[in-house]
């Protein structure tokens, strides 16, 4: 049924449909209303045999989910930014006892400074944490991919992280399809638990393990997550044959397959690629857009052979690792040592600056004359910047900081302006 | 002596204070007793010689599995007691168990309740379990919110008074005086400084939650009546239990029940229970006696005894009279 | 649940410590041990007062009977005039207050008397054996040797059996329906016993009797005599002769003001009687200081409650007419000494308790007996110089009560069996003694004594009912479930339960418990935590 909502009420009415049983939750900007109307779907009577628990921390909530996963129950709960990093010792834990936890990360920035707008810093923090984490373009991906994710994270007995921009999706109104319970019902069968506290069977689940053991578990955990590759790209298949819409899997690439130009990105911002792409076709300019949606586990092969006819792929992404630049960039890169491919790296959109199509012309009109550097930091105000390098370069020695941002293009790039 | 005496005599029995009792009726013996018993941790495991936690541990739940009719599921914060049960590829455990992180048992516990609640299970509890650190300072937030939420999860905190499991360092269940890794017994504050440290029976009373007790390892019928009193509960519910660590004391591995019987003989561990934020009722000491008894056997008092910090042991005394007199302990 | 898909390592099946065998960490094993409880030490019967104990404790009296008489045929008498070493011995004294052994024996003793529970002879041997003298001793004699099939006949120079049971305890103390009934019993056991019957030739009589062993149980019936200065003109008479004819119910001389004079029991015994006797006034006249009185302390409370005047420190030094001459002493080194200060006093009798010696008469035409500080000299097994000739009791060297004197009956029976099997009599080993120090007694519950029941003291003095009431079976109960089971296990489940490695295993009921080494790490709280001592620790062997 077509509905005007915003995308996160859309969401938690999936996630209603999906017959959750326990929904831990701690209110945290932009992931609140959410969990917000969850409480009252359950309050309303409307989503019935579900437990809703407004608990004292993100780190609680999660705890919780591991209990109640542990004891076998659908579970599901909502972060964002600071949450995501008070829960961090529960997400590491929660993927390392292999228990099916669904999560919607609202994704934010991380302070200091606090910011509550929308990057994707929290979702590159636990990008080692051993879930599955997805990234959706459209607010009717989040419905679709969030239906998806129960029954992934069932499957594989793995929790999965739905990753959804905050404000720019979480609070965006647009007409979305929710689909029905009945199919909803098709598509997600009711949880069968790889392990469960049961007084019938009792089981240890937790336990310690040595170095005798332990890097045998952490390849057990990363061969669990290439199994995923495949299984993720066949629930989407089956989803799309069932709900006859495009949502999901490991990649999906946009635009003419043989362009020699291809943006690589997670999220919404490929919304507003794909419009720029709109234009510059009219103008004759052809450029590739390559979403990845799932970016733990990483499809390495997959993003290869999508870039496999490009020339120059530019790695777009809202976060950076600080000392290195971009991590999207370097996985990018390892995934496609292969190709002969010119990869350049741009960081952009951090805590809530917009991703102007204007902004994102310059890039590829940079690319097109071959001007692009191998990293940028897109609408950096290059003055601002400069002045307090210089008032810091008065207190400090000169030219080392100034070597670093050269090194790292921004006095280049600056020059360009 | 009148017939209304003649329950008196049957109550004076040889032992009746110990485990068992050849005497007493069947119904009347401790769980601890019987060949039945759930033996919730089992032989095999990697506790140090003489224990407290592992006896206390399974004192307990053994307990919770009677009055439940054996429907236990349990969660456990990282510390001595996950790490001497569950390595790899040996558990301990006879029950369902899941541990989880240091700080969040008392959470993880609530998520079960949570999981059991939307199932309409109402036949399996849960209890939640981890030492005095994870109790105390690292998972006290989730403790609170877990009270606060009056979730149903009976919290068992088995307190020996330090990170043992790290290397004795101290919690805030230290007690004042006690020498520890991180509070060596240096300076003109030797040991863990008084003034410093929380009850947390008093706090989690506080919160007036149904029910809070707190038990110790030597009074296993006391400890026993508490764990199926607080199974009676629904809510959250609250003991702690003292169980000495011969390891970060520096008692004799055979002194552990001794100790955890001294504590409480001499004022130092109060035994008392409160419902819904009041004191109901306490465990009257039985034969009182000085704190230096109980300080004695333990090297991580030893300073105290020195001249020069007499002032200390003043304070320790002053410590048990305050017990006596708060709980009626006489 | 998929059982066979199930995380690698995190996640683990039950039971699987078990193969983690943490014996092996350990360098002391516990072992279960039976020690000596130290009533049973204390014990002159060598009674197994602790099992008899236990068997009250659960209600079964006849069993209960039945271990006393193991060991004493006479537990309603000894329940009442046993001296009961056994509970100044008894560990609880240091907790509280000894258990009273002693009002339970009677308590037992009466059952076996209520129920008129009765004794068997062994299978007949064959062999008689001659006994002179039916006190304790020869009683306990002729009881422990019919036990075994022994011929036995009995020689007794009073016109009833009992020796200083009848004629040297008072009635008060000693009701003589519970002595006659005990005596009967034992002698139903096919005793011939032959009164007032005196044996002037020991050999003699062996002989034309075929004895093929004799024991000599004749007590200590000679009353001392001390000489006084001056001209008395009140009557001078011996404890044993006072105590004899009030037995007989004889004239009765103890009237007016009575001096007794001496320390022991028997003095006391005089005293009491004479207050029952309707003497107006009873002083007890001693040298000791009041602690080193031979009497022992409930027979001078007794004494001192009735109205018995007592005068420590005193020496008897002259009598004149009715007035005797008191010399003050004071404590010495060793004795009390004379400090010259005298003083008078009026009497109207004077009753010597200050002891008795073996009427050495009986051995006159016996040149092989020989006797040694005023006792039948006997080797380790009681046996005189001649062999076949045994002596117990007062006569021969013991502590002159009744309680030895049982004692000393019961092992002379055993050494007269050695004898007569042609072999020596061999006592078992005695385990090691359990000291306080080695219970826990935490966990014995608060049991304040059960005090018996005591005739009020003025009623006392009116004649001589028995003073010291009966427990009922419920205090009997109580009383002996204060025994904490020195240094035997009682099952009390404490080390089952308290082992953190749960190492032991719980055999059921009667069966006791066994550690399994696999497991237990040696900690020794087990046998910390023992309330009993019936576990030591031992070092491993490598």
């Amino acid at each position: 049924m077509l509905q005007q909502i915003s995308g996160s009420i859309a969401v938690a009415e999936a996630i209603a449909l999906c017959r959750p049983e326990v929904i831990p939750c701690y209110p945290i900007t932009p992931q609140t209303h959410i969990v917000e109307h969850l409480s009252e779907l359950i309050k309303s009577g409307q989503l019935k045999g579900c437990t809703y628990e407004n608990v004292e921390s993100e780190f609680a909530s999660l705890s919780l989910c591991i209990g109640s996963s542990g004891a076998g129950a659908r579970t599901y709960t909502a972060t964002a930014s600071q949450g995501l990093l008070f829960m961090m010792e529960a997400v590491y834990n929660a993927s390392g006892l292999s228990l099916p936890i669904v999560m919607t990360l609202g994704n934010r920035a991380i302070g200091a400074p606090i910011n509550i707008w929308n990057d994707h810093s929290d979702a590159m923090s636990a990008r080692d944490a051993g879930w599955i984490q997805l990234f959706v373009e459209s607010n009717q991906q989040a419905v679709d991919v969030h239906i998806q994710a129960f029954r992934l994270a069932e499957a594989l007995s793995l929790p999965v992280m739905v990753n959804m921009d905050g404000f720019i999706l979480t609070h965006a109104v647009t007409r979305i399809d929710i689909p029905n319970q009945q199919q909803v019902d098709g598509f997600l069968p009711p949880l069968v638990p790889r392990q469960q506290l049961d007084v019938r069977a009792p089981i240890t689940i937790g336990a310690m393990v040595g170095p005798d053991a332990f890097t045998e578990v952490r390849y057990l955990a990363h061969h669990a997550q290439k199994q995923a590759l495949a299984v993720i790209e066949q629930q989407a298949a089956e989803f799309e044959q069932i709900f006859g819409r495009d949502s999901g899997g490991l990649v999906k690439y946009y635009g003419n397959e043989n362009a020699e130009i291809v943006f690589v990105a997670m999220g919404s911002v490929i919304g507003s690629l794909r419009e720029m792409q709109r234009q510059t076709a009219e103008e004759g300019i052809d450029f590739g857009i390559l979403s990845l949606r799932s970016f733990r586990p990483f499809p390495a092969q997959v993003i290869s052979l999508a870039l496999g006819k490009a020339k120059s792929a530019i790695v777009f992404e809202k976060s950076f690792a600080v000392g290195m630049g971009g991590v999207l960039t370097s996985e990018v890169h390892m995934a496609t040592e292969a190709n002969d491919l010119k990869i350049h790296s741009v960081i952009g959109g951090l805590g809530g600056r917009s991703i102007t199509i204007k902004s994102l012309r310059k890039l590829l009109d940079a690319a097109l004359k071959n001007e692009l550097p191998n990293e940028t930091f897109m609408d950096l105000d290059t003055a601002t910047v400069e002045r307090e390098i210089e008032r810091q370069q008065d207190q400090a020695s000169g030219p080392v900081a100034e070597n670093i941002l050269r090194d790292v293009g921004v006095v280049s790039a600056s020059k360009t302006h | 002596m009148s017939d209304s005496n003649s329950q008196t005599v049957k109550f004076y029995q040889t032992g009746t204070f110990t485990v068992g009792n050849r005497l007493l009726d069947e119904s009347l013996r401790t769980v601890q007793a019987t060949t039945e018993r759930s033996n919730s941790i089992d032989s095999g495991h990697r506790a140090c010689q003489g224990c407290g936690q592992a006896l206390g541990a399974r004192y307990a739940l053994d307990a919770a599995m009677r009055a439940t009719d054996n429907n236990i599921i349990a969660a456990n914060a990282t510390g001595c007691l996950e790490v001497f049960t569950t390595p790899y590829p040996e558990t301990a455990w006879s029950i369902p168990w899941l541990h989880s992180v240091f700080g969040n048992a008392a959470a993880v516990g609530s998520g079960m309740a949570a999981a059991l609640k939307a199932r309409g299970d109402t036949t399996t509890r849960v209890i939640a379990q981890g030492g005095d650190g994870g109790t105390t300072d690292i998972g006290f937030g989730c403790l609170s919110g877990m009270f606060d939420r009056n979730d149903d999860v009976l919290y068992i905190c088995y307190d020996n008074g330090g990170y043992m499991n790290t290397g004795v360092q101290r919690s805030s269940a230290t007690p004042p005086a006690a020498r520890t890794a991180t509070t060596m017994p240096l300076g003109d504050n030797p040991g863990s400084s008084f003034d410093t440290g929380k009850f947390l029976p008093a706090i989690a009373l506080a919160h007036e939650i149904p029910y809070v007790a707190t038990a110790s390892v030597h009074d296993l019928h006391d400890l026993e009546r508490k764990v199926e009193k607080a199974m009676s509960f629904h809510g959250a519910r609250y003991i702690q239990i003292n169980v000495p660590c011969p390891l970060g004391w520096g008692s004799e591995p055979a002194h552990t029940i001794r100790l955890a019987r001294l504590a409480v003989e001499s004022g130092l561990w109060p035994l008392f229970e409160g419902e819904r934020g009041e004191v109901t009722d306490s465990t009257k000491i039985r034969y009182q006696v000085p704190v230096e008894d109980y300080l004695k056997l333990q090297k991580r008092f030893a300073h105290v005894f020195k001249p020069e910090n007499l002032d200390q042991l003043e304070a320790i005394r002053a410590l048990a009279l305050k017990n006596i007199r708060r709980y009626h302990l006489v | 649940m998929n059982q066979q898909n199930k995380p690698f390592a995190i996640t683990l099946d039950v039971g699987s410590s078990h193969l983690n065998k943490t014996g092996s960490w350990r360098s002391m094993r516990p072992e279960y041990v039976d020690r000596l409880p130290p009533c049973n030490k204390a014990c002159p019967s060598g009674e197994d007062i602790q099992g008899w104990l236990s068997l009250t404790e659960e209600k079964k009296y006849h069993q209960a009977w039945q271990l006393i008489t193991r060991d004493n045929p006479f537990p309603a008498v000894m329940g009442r005039v046993c001296y009961h070493s056994c509970e100044g011995a008894c560990n609880r004294g240091q907790l509280d207050l000894p258990v009273g052994i002693n009002s339970v024996e009677r308590f037992i003793g009466d059952q076996g008397l209520i129920n008129n529970w009765q004794f068997s002879a062994g299978t007949d041997t064959g062999k008689k054996v001659m006994i002179i003298g039916s006190g304790p001793a020869g009683l306990a004699a002729a009881y422990h040797l019919r036990r075994l099939g022994h011929a036995v006949t009995m020689f007794e120079a009073a016109v009833k059996p009992g020796g200083m049971m009848r004629y040297g305890i008072p009635k008060y103390r000693l009701p003589r329906e519970k002595l006659n009934a005990e005596i009967d019993r034992v002698l139903d056991m096919g005793v011939d016993i032959r009164l007032n019957q005196r044996v002037d030739d020991i050999e003699q009589t062996r002989r034309e009797g075929g004895f093929d062993a004799v024991l000599i149980a004749i007590g200590a019936q000679h009353s001392r005599h001390l000489e006084f200065a001056g001209e008395p003109s009140i009557p001078i008479i011996d404890a044993l002769t006072v105590l004899r004819d009030t037995e007989l119910e004889k004239h009765n001389r103890l009237v007016g003001r009575v001096v007794v004079y001496g320390g022991g029991n028997s003095a006391m015994d005089v005293a009491r009687t004479a207050i029952r006797m309707g003497a107006r006034d009873v002083t007890v006249v001693a040298r000791q200081e009041q602690q080193h009185l031979t009497a022992h302390r409930f027979e001078i409370k007794e004494a001192v409650e009735e109205g018995t005047r007592l005068m420590t420190l005193h020496s008897i030094t002259a009598i004149n007419g009715n007035e005797l001459t008191l010399e003050k002493l004071k404590p010495g080194d060793s004795h009390p000494v004379a400090t010259g200060e005298t003083e008078t006093f009026s009497a109207d009798v004077l009753v010597l308790a200050v002891g008795q010696d073996v009427d050495e008469s009986v051995l006159e035409n016996s040149p092989d007996l020989a006797v040694e500080n005023g006792v039948i000299a006997v080797d380790e097994r009681l046996q005189t110089k001649s062999p076949g000739i045994f002596a117990a009791g007062d006569a021969a060297p013991s502590q002159r009560n009744v309680t030895s004197a049982l004692g000393q009956g019961k092992k002379a029976a055993r050494a007269i069996h050695a004898f007569l099997n042609g072999s020596l009599y061999q006592p078992a080993p005695q385990h090691e003694v359990v000291e306080f120090n080695m219970l826990e007694p935490w966990y014995y519950a608060d049991a304040p004594r059960t005090a018996q029941p005591h005739l009020e003291a003025v009623r006392r003095k009116n004649g001589f009912a028995e003073v010291v009431g009966d427990l009922d079976s419920e205090h009997a109960t109580y009383e002996s479930r204060r025994c904490m089971s020195c240094g035997n296990c009682f099952e009390c489940d404490n080390c089952y339960g308290i082992c953190p490695d749960n190492a032991i295993k719980k055999l059921g009921p009667g069966k006791g418990f066994e550690f399994k080494y696999d497991y237990c790490k040696g900690c020794g709280m087990c046998e910390a935590e023992c309330p009993c001592g019936a576990i030591r620790m031992v070092a491993e062997e490598i």
